[in-house]
């Protein structure tokens, strides 16, 4: 096919367009691949970057872009912010406010404009101003919506990361693993050439393996097999990682393919520790220290604490004093340099255990093996996992190498259900992107004697016929309206279920939730028949034991 | 005493004693077109236009009715009573009605784009003037209608090169008849849901040119409809009538389809923000163009267009009615007035909000949960 037109910003919002709306999966590879075979290279990489979450700093923040296009439209600040409460979404409000499309052609190519962004935090107000200005100016009703997602971030394409290798293996002839494990890592999309991306070139010590995922296993245990195919280890709730020591550097990866070496300083310890070109899949998680007896050699902290570290730029003496965070290994990826993944999994794990071994450092552990004879028995022993701070257990088949991304079949994960109490809708929300225009993010309440107190917002659990109905149900009876916010007659009951309970003196109830959703609508209950803050106190006291006093 | 004022049975004229679009059974109910939140059946007499006759007898069944011409004078009790093109569907009608020198206009449902078929939207100048506001806020601005039908026009291209079955979704009596007298040189032959084909033989019946179409049988062969282009109602969207088009590609025609989330929360490959409503611009236009003093804005963002109105120095308010629903809940599922709910449609269901997907679950969950812990 000819190249019609490599037309770079033009090209990358119909790009966008196709992959936001087709409901194919077959669809949107076409459409990845149509763009890998037609668009400029420069323009290629950035695509990648973008749909691999690597983005440019915002150099211009949410506040200017509405006050700028306010000023270009003329329009209240309140109107604009009903609008964009019945949009729910910042960069399409905007794309759709401003004044008619552009009518000039627009040539510029998406790199230019990622450059432009690269470097536009360097100048002022003004130049900042004159450059968006001029952009809205010359684009189109798309291409604006793309711009200023390029800008605000929290873009969900509709595409996973697997569909952009199948389509760049397609275009390149090479195998999905090799190009998924070439384009992550730590490359620079503004300095990389497509060629060099994809062939491998350049030395990147940092570079990850892609992660093997496991799907989840329902109570039907005729699935894996015979039991002595198969390793059980706990199932850890805290952050997937891996970690790389690769020449004198220690790397850590997170599975959103994030490096985050420097949030955990501690891990610096066990660079001198492990032998060069090895490279660890594990569990980030905090590590109590105090000594339990117990099964385990370690006891683990409830996420709550892991998120106190999260998200902080600077970690002080204070917080890893703290939470100290450890590693728990269960894999081994990488051994003398060499690729390890298509070694069987008891290979791997007898090389990982004599690392760990060796390594023997106390925020170093290797996960534990779950010795047992059949599936009844470790049914039994799933049962316990709370008390270990653990979610559940991880089945994974002895003879099974390392493969890439979600695959059916050696790897399982079997949780353990979920605590669940009944709560009443209280407050309700316009959701965002397909949910935009409908209330779809609740806050629930139980009761505390004769009040209401809230204590967990779900968003998800619910079917979008339910949706609409919670959704009626709200614009039929609300009783205060606080901007976007809802307050809603305490009458329809959810049965809310969470993965983990933790003592917090951000929320007024006095607990976190781990993982909030919506298990069913309780259409048989009535708001006289939910759960109590002393119910959740009781949960607290039994599960959520393990959180250090500090948080 | 206002010449026009809300009350439980609808928008009421005491001196005229009659009623502009009851939802109550009324002695005299003057219509203002056949779309099913405006046009219910069970009133004594009824005046129309001459076009939205035959499609009140079709909807309605059989009652008194009075057809006029636009333009035409009608005095009752006395209130000189007059329609004029609303441009929002055939026959849809804007009604003036004086009274000692005061005149007040009720807009019904209108547009300010000429699509074609329906009339062009005629500017009444009066001294209060009740609109609608059902895309009542900025975002909503319209394309031309040439360069909406390009695009359909390509997306069919696109379906039939794949072999593909183009459905689109479009209002059985309005958008229906502008996607097929916009669309019939594309493709050949079109097929229609039952719902819509009743509309369009109707209106062929009265006189209105349209392309000829047929109509989607139960007996027809799937491979009959590959590469071609069906239209049907929303009510069919997400129901079981739609299996016989094997692989298809689902297309919305809807004002609402100007919000992406809208496109993707009803699952539809494509969305055309298509309407037979005013948007944003046109709604100023009108109100401008009529001169009034005064503006009584009607279902839809009514808080928000006469807030702005207000701002503007016009003295507006709201008035609480009962067609297409309240504020929000249009934009949710209902939209334009008419739905399954005409009785017409054989499909069931209210809306494109049935179709479940796995989605929802899926956003909530990259949100936060997948990057954490082994899975």
């Amino acid at each position: 096919m000819d190249k019609i037109d490599t037309g770079g910003m033009r090209r990358f919002a119909t790009l966008a367009l196709q992959l936001g709306t087709s409901t194919k999966t077959n669809d949107k590879l076409e459409a990845l691949e149509a763009y890998f075979r037609e668009a400029a290279d420069a323009d290629k990489v950035w695509v990648i970057a973008l749909f691999s979450g690597r983005r440019p700093r915002r150099a211009v923040t949410t506040t200017q872009l509405w006050e700028w296009c306010r000023e270009l439209t003329g329009l209240p600040a309140w109107l604009f912010e009903e609008s964009y409460h019945t949009v729910g979404d910042l960069a399409e409000t905007i794309a759709l406010l401003l004044p008619e499309d552009a009518q000039v052609e627009n040539r510029q190519s998406l790199a230019h404009y990622l450059q432009r962004l690269m470097r536009l935090g360097a100048e002022d107000d003004t130049g900042k101003k004159a450059f968006i200005l001029d952009c809205w100016a010359t684009m189109n009703k798309d291409e604006r919506f793309v711009f200023n997602k390029l800008i605000t971030g929290g873009w969900r394409i509709g595409i996973s990361q697997q569909t952009v290798v199948n389509a760049l293996a397609r275009t390149t002839a090479e195998e999905a693993s090799v190009v998924a494990h070439r384009i992550s890592g730590d490359w620079d999309p503004g300095s990389t050439s497509f060629a060099a991306l994809l062939s491998g070139g350049g030395e990147d010590l940092s570079r990850p393996y892609p992660f093997y995922l496991a799907y989840a296993l329902e109570d039907d245990l005729s699935a894996p097999g015979r039991p002595d195919e198969w390793q059980a280890e706990w199932k850890w709730d805290g952050i997937r990682g891996q970690l790389i020591r690769r020449g004198d550097r220690l790397y850590l990866w997170s599975r959103g393919e994030e490096l985050i070496t420097d949030k955990f300083p501690e891990y610096q310890d066990f660079l001198q520790r492990l032998p060069a070109g090895t490279v660890l899949d594990g569990e980030i998680i905090g590590l109590g220290s105090r000594a339990v007896a117990g099964a385990l050699p370690f006891v683990v902290l409830p996420f709550a604490a892991l998120q106190t570290r999260i998200g902080r730029k600077n970690i002080s003496k204070k917080h890893l004093n703290e939470v100290p965070v450890g590693f728990i290994v269960y894999d081994l990826l990488e051994f003398g340099g060499e690729d390890w993944r298509n070694k069987p999994l008891t290979d791997r794990r007898r090389q990982l255990e004599s690392i760990v071994t060796a390594a023997a450092h106390p925020l170093l552990q290797l996960s534990p093996v779950i010795a047992f004879d059949n599936w009844e028995q470790l049914a039994a022993i799933r049962a316990t996992a709370r008390e270990h701070g653990s979610e559940g257990i991880m089945l994974k088949r002895k003879t099974s190498i390392y493969q890439v991304g979600r695959k059916r079949g050696d790897w399982w994960k079997w949780k353990i259900d979920p605590l669940v109490i009944d709560a009443v809708l209280v407050y309700a929300q316009k959701g965002h992107g397909r949910r935009s225009n409908l209330y779809t993010d609740y806050t629930f309440a139980v009761r505390a004697g004769d009040q209401l107190m809230t204590f967990a917002k779900a968003y998800s659990g619910l079917t979008d016929k339910e949706l609409a109905e919670v959704d009626a149900f709200v614009k039929k009876n609300s009783l205060e309206k606080f901007g976007p916010v809802r307050t809603v007659k305490p009458e329809l009951v959810f049965e809310i279920a969470f993965e983990g309970i933790a003592a917090s003196s951000r929320h007024k109830s006095g607990v976190a939730l781990r993982f909030p959703r919506i298990a069913r609508w309780r259409r048989d209950k009535g708001p006289e028949d939910i759960d109590t803050l002393d119910t959740l106190k009781k949960m607290l006291a039994m599960y959520g034991k393990q959180t250090p006093s500090a948080t | 005493m206002p010449l026009i004022e809300s009350t439980e049975n609808g928008l009421y004229c005491a001196q005229g004693q009659f009623y502009i679009d009851p939802w109550r059974p009324v002695d005299k109910a003057v219509i203002t077109h056949a779309h099913s939140d405006h046009a219910r059946a069970g009133s004594a007499s009824y005046l129309c236009h001459r076009l939205t006759l035959p499609l009140l007898e079709l909807r309605l069944g059989p009652h008194a009715y009075q057809a006029v011409e636009w333009g035409e004078v009608v005095y009752l009790n006395g209130v000189r009573v007059s329609l004029h093109p609303a441009g929002h569907i055939i026959g849809s009608s804007q009604v003036r009605v004086e009274h000692r020198g005061e005149v007040w206009v009720a807009s019904g449902d209108y547009k300010t784009e000429d699509d074609g078929l329906s009339g062009a939207f005629e500017a009444v100048p009066c001294h209060v003037f009740i609109t609608e506001s059902t895309f009542g806020l900025p975002i909503y601005n319209w394309k031309p209608q040439p360069e909406l039908l390009v695009s359909m026009e390509e997306w069919v291209r696109t379906n039939a090169a794949k072999d593909r079955t183009s459905v689109l979704i479009a209002y059985s009596l309005g958008k229906a008849q502008r996607v097929l007298a916009g669309l019939a040189h594309v493709v050949q032959p079109i097929y229609l849901h039952g719902a819509v084909y009743n509309v369009h033989t109707a209106l062929q019946r009265a006189g209105i040119p349209l392309p000829e179409a047929l109509r989607v049988m139960p007996d027809m062969p799937k491979g009959l409809f590959r590469g071609k282009l069906v239209i049907a109602p929303p009510g069919a969207e997400g129901s079981s009538w739609m299996r016989r088009f094997g692989e298809y590609a689902l297309g919305i025609c809807s004002g609402w389809m100007q919000v992406r989330g809208n496109v993707r929360r009803r699952n539809a490959d494509a969305g055309f923000a298509m309407s037979d409503h005013a948007d944003w611009k046109g709604l100023l236009a009108a109100v401008d163009a009529t001169g009034a003093e005064r503006l009584l804005v009607t279902h839809g963002f009514q808080a928000v267009l006469a807030r702005y109105l207000s701002e503007k120095g016009i003295e507006a308010g709201e008035v609480r009615t009962e067609y297409g629903e309240d504020e929000e809940t249009a934009g949710a599922a209902t939209e334009e007035s008419d739905s399954a709910a005409s009785g017409l449609d054989s499909a069931a269901g209210e809306g494109g909000l049935d179709s479940a997907t796995e989605e929802g679950g899926l956003d909530s969950a990259t949100g936060e949960g997948a990057a954490n812990g082994q899975d």
